[in-house]
């Protein structure tokens, strides 16, 4: 499996780190919703139900060297959405955070938005490693000094001090969505970002909190007439006038905002034939889409639906031009899943910085890779049986039917409640990160 | 003729089918056997989706996707239904006008259950396509009841879209109704009073049945058993019929667009039969007039 800087040589993965609580008692507060690298790697964020942020930051062993271990620490932790109350309609709103995203940095600072069902933040994290001493008319405690009797003057200094993070909200964009919010996505002009809820599109500029734009609408006139939700939207990472979003029946349209004001009106409209001898009452809600991501060379898009990745050319709408299989042997078994909810999971997917590999989670804590160009497929569990420093994963294996070989496990041993929805890829080097229920794994190429 | 050979299986008592009659239901029984497992399986499928549509009602705020997606499932089975009923409804028709030795018996037998779910349907509040969906809170176990008359709804409801004033729809007409109408023998005298006898009845008998329909669903479903499935939501009963201002969701909207989406009526049911029968059936004028005596006959009953 080929890494952004190596050759095709075949990735070794080994366990890194492990983040979260030990003990198998999951506060729920404590659930993973999102990951996210920001632009460099440095940084690693990550969202839970209970609201909070916390921000790793990588600290590499020996710079100079290009491929060498490196470790992930607490950077920041801040508490970033509160439990509402909709009194309106009596309701409350989750502080569940559903997204973050990292706007590009422009200086010392780190910016990022988070967002909840209802409300997204802007947030800028910065560094205090250095505070001033020996002001005139202040002790080093606080305490005023009475001006009389001061006697010379000195110019204050500053002097290092412990780093301090801090994490400050710098803009709140709020009371913009009526339905739950599912995505956001910065565009590429640095300026405006979106954000998607069920049925609507909203623009936001970046400075401005009490205006956005509204770009898509898909909320029919009478209520009753719903039967498709929107349930991803991202930009375009190059042409900030381009978005796609994704819907509950299988399909992604790509929008030009230069079009119209309204982008009702898709530009393209990818969706692929439905395969009749797979049809079930089951097949439009595993068809429903959970994340669709931009390649980083902007050529090709990624949809997650419930069983299978897809690989879509920006130039062919009528069908993808990979599909990869996640868990085909859980089609069998739909009925037991909706049953149980678990057909309702919303798992993400996310690609690797040169575009060669794609990654998505599954049931049971394993997660797949696909090698685009090697045409291969790896299945690894993140658990914490494998969690010695170093040691090298080894592939998993589903046995669908028939003879069990060992050290294969069997669809029925799945545990559907180990479920891996949020992975994310560093977006340079084979390093990954991996959020279960309430750990999250970093695995890293084996280093020679 | 088939309602009997189904019915059977939920039956407690040892009834025999009057003599003669398994003869002639032979050939159809195997089919009349695949056709109901498999409606077996979408009732038993159309039941949980609904219970989830009401759970969502329950939750702190109902996700959107979810519900829309349930509600899509939902309305692709009684669409199915819908269409599977119109079939049935002419292969019954017909093999009611072929085999004459067994018309009359057939006809009778129809109506009484006919007759029986107009009678149980009066007892409704209003027969709606999704009555549990509403916000008069149906309970839950009312949904689930429904799965233990499938086989025998095949026939049971198959004749009251022909009658016009019978619902159109499995949930809410069949409630009340049982097995031991086989022990009718087509005596239209006892009809009423044995109807009300055995609707009375039932509903100790129900419970049981209700567990037994789960099990034999779950055989039908699973090879298999998902080990530690995801905990539901668990409301208490009793939350299901508190109180809750429908008002303040969204999603009602689209719930109650349910109860109105399903455009076919009984009389638009009636219509489509009349106006294109499937071709292979030659038939269609005498289905027709067949079916206009089974009308007459039980407007007949009913109005006694």
């Amino acid at each position: 499996m080929a890494g952004a800087g190596g050759g095709s040589n075949d990735v070794q993965w080994c366990f890194s780190q492990v983040k979260g609580a030990i003990d198998d008692d999951v506060a729920e507060a404590d659930i993973i919703s999102t990951v996210e690298f920001n632009h460099s790697g440095e940084l690693l964020a990550t969202g839970d139900k209970g609201g909070r942020v916390v921000i790793f930051q990588q600290e590499i062993e020996n710079k100079s060297q290009p491929q060498c271990r490196s470790e992930y620490n607490v950077y920041s932790t801040f508490q970033s959405h509160e439990p509402e109350f909709d009194y309106l309609k009596s309701l409350e709103i989750e502080e569940k955070i559903n997204k973050i995203r990292w706007l590009p940095q422009k200086n010392a600072a780190q910016f990022l938005l988070s967002t909840n069902d209802k409300t997204i933040k802007l947030w800028k994290i910065s560094e205090r490693d250095k505070r001033p001493e020996g002001y005139n008319l202040k002790e080093e405690d606080g305490r005023y000094i009475d001006p009389n009797t001061v006697t010379a003057l000195r110019v204050p200094v500053f002097r290092p001090m412990d780093l301090m993070v801090e994490a400050s909200p710098r803009r709140v964009f709020a009371n913009a969505h009526t339905y739950h919010i599912n995505s956001i996505s910065i565009n590429s002009d640095h300026e405006t970002y979106l954000s998607a809820d069920d049925l609507r599109i909203n623009l936001w500029h970046q400075e401005i909190t009490d205006r956005s734009f509204n770009i898509v609408d898909i909320k029919p006139a009478n209520m009753e007439e719903l039967t498709e939700v929107i349930t991803a939207a991202e930009f375009h990472p190059h042409q900030c006038n381009t978005f796609v979003y994704s819907s509950s029946k299988g399909t992604i349209r790509l929008c030009d905002m230069r079009e119209s004001a309204l982008c009702d009106k898709y530009s393209k409209l990818f969706e692929e034939p439905e395969d009749p001898s797979n049809r079930s009452f089951f097949s439009e809600i595993i068809s429903s889409i959970s994340d669709v991501k931009f390649s980083h060379n902007g050529r090709y898009m990624m949809t997650r639906d419930y069983l299978s990745v897809k690989i879509w050319d920006l130039n062919m709408e009528n069908r993808p031009v990979e599909t990869y299989q996640v868990h085909e042997y859980l089609r069998s078994k739909l009925c037991s899943l909706y049953e149980n909810d678990c057909i309702f999971d919303k798992f993400e997917c996310c690609w690797n910085g040169n575009d060669s590999v794609v990654m998505t989670g599954s049931y049971n804590n394993f997660f797949r890779m696909f090698d685009r160009g090697q045409r291969r497929d790896m299945t690894l569990e993140a658990s914490r049986e494998s969690s010695k420093p170093r040691q090298v994963l080894k592939p998993r294996k589903v046995c669908a039917g028939g003879k069990r070989k060992k050290d294969e496990i069997s669809v029925d041993s799945l545990d559907f409640n180990k479920k891996i929805l949020h992975t994310a890829w560093h977006p340079q080097d084979n390093i990954i990160a991996v959020a279960t229920t309430n750990n999250l794994y970093i695995f890293q190429d084996k280093v020679n | 003729m088939f309602p009997k050979g189904t019915k059977r299986k939920f039956s407690d008592s040892g009834d025999e089918p009057p003599a003669g009659s398994d003869d002639v239901n032979q050939p159809s029984s195997a089919a009349v056997r695949m056709l109901s497992s498999y409606s077996l399986q979408r009732q038993s499928l159309l039941d949980m989706s609904l219970i989830k549509l009401q759970l969502c009602h329950m939750l702190v705020e109902p996700n959107l996707c979810r519900s829309v997606l349930i509600a899509n499932t939902v309305r692709q089975i009684q669409e199915e239904m819908t269409q599977d009923g119109t079939w049935q409804i002419m292969t019954q028709a017909l093999s009611a006008a072929n085999a004459a030795a067994q018309c009359s018996a057939d006809r009778l037998v129809a109506t009484e259950v006919l007759c029986r779910q107009t009678e149980a349907a009066q007892g409704e509040p209003a027969p709606k396509p999704f009555p549990a969906v509403g916000s008069e809170g149906c309970s839950a176990e009312e949904v689930v009841v429904v799965e233990e008359e499938d086989e025998g709804v095949e026939g049971g409801v198959i004749m009251s879209t022909v009658s016009p004033q019978a619902p159109t729809a499995y949930l809410p007409s069949t409630f009340g109704i049982d097995p031991c109408w086989e022990e009718e023998t087509g005596e239209e005298e006892d009809e009423d009073e044995d109807s009300e006898e055995c609707a009375s009845g039932s509903e100790e008998g129900d419970n049981d049945r209700l567990v037994e329909d789960s099990r034999t669903a779950e055989q039908v479903f699973g090879t298999f058993e998902i080990k530690n499935p995801a905990p539901s939501p668990d409301p208490a009963l009793e939350e299901l019929f508190s109180d809750v201002d429908a008002s303040y969701y969204d999603l009602d909207t689209v719930l109650t667009g349910m109860q109105s989406a399903p455009k076919m009526g009984p009389y638009d049911l009636l219509e489509s039969l009349s106006s294109h029968g499937p071709s292979p059936l030659s038939s269609s004028t005498s289905c027709r007039s067949d079916l206009n005596e089974l009308d007459h006959i039980m407007e007949i009953i009913v109005g006694s």
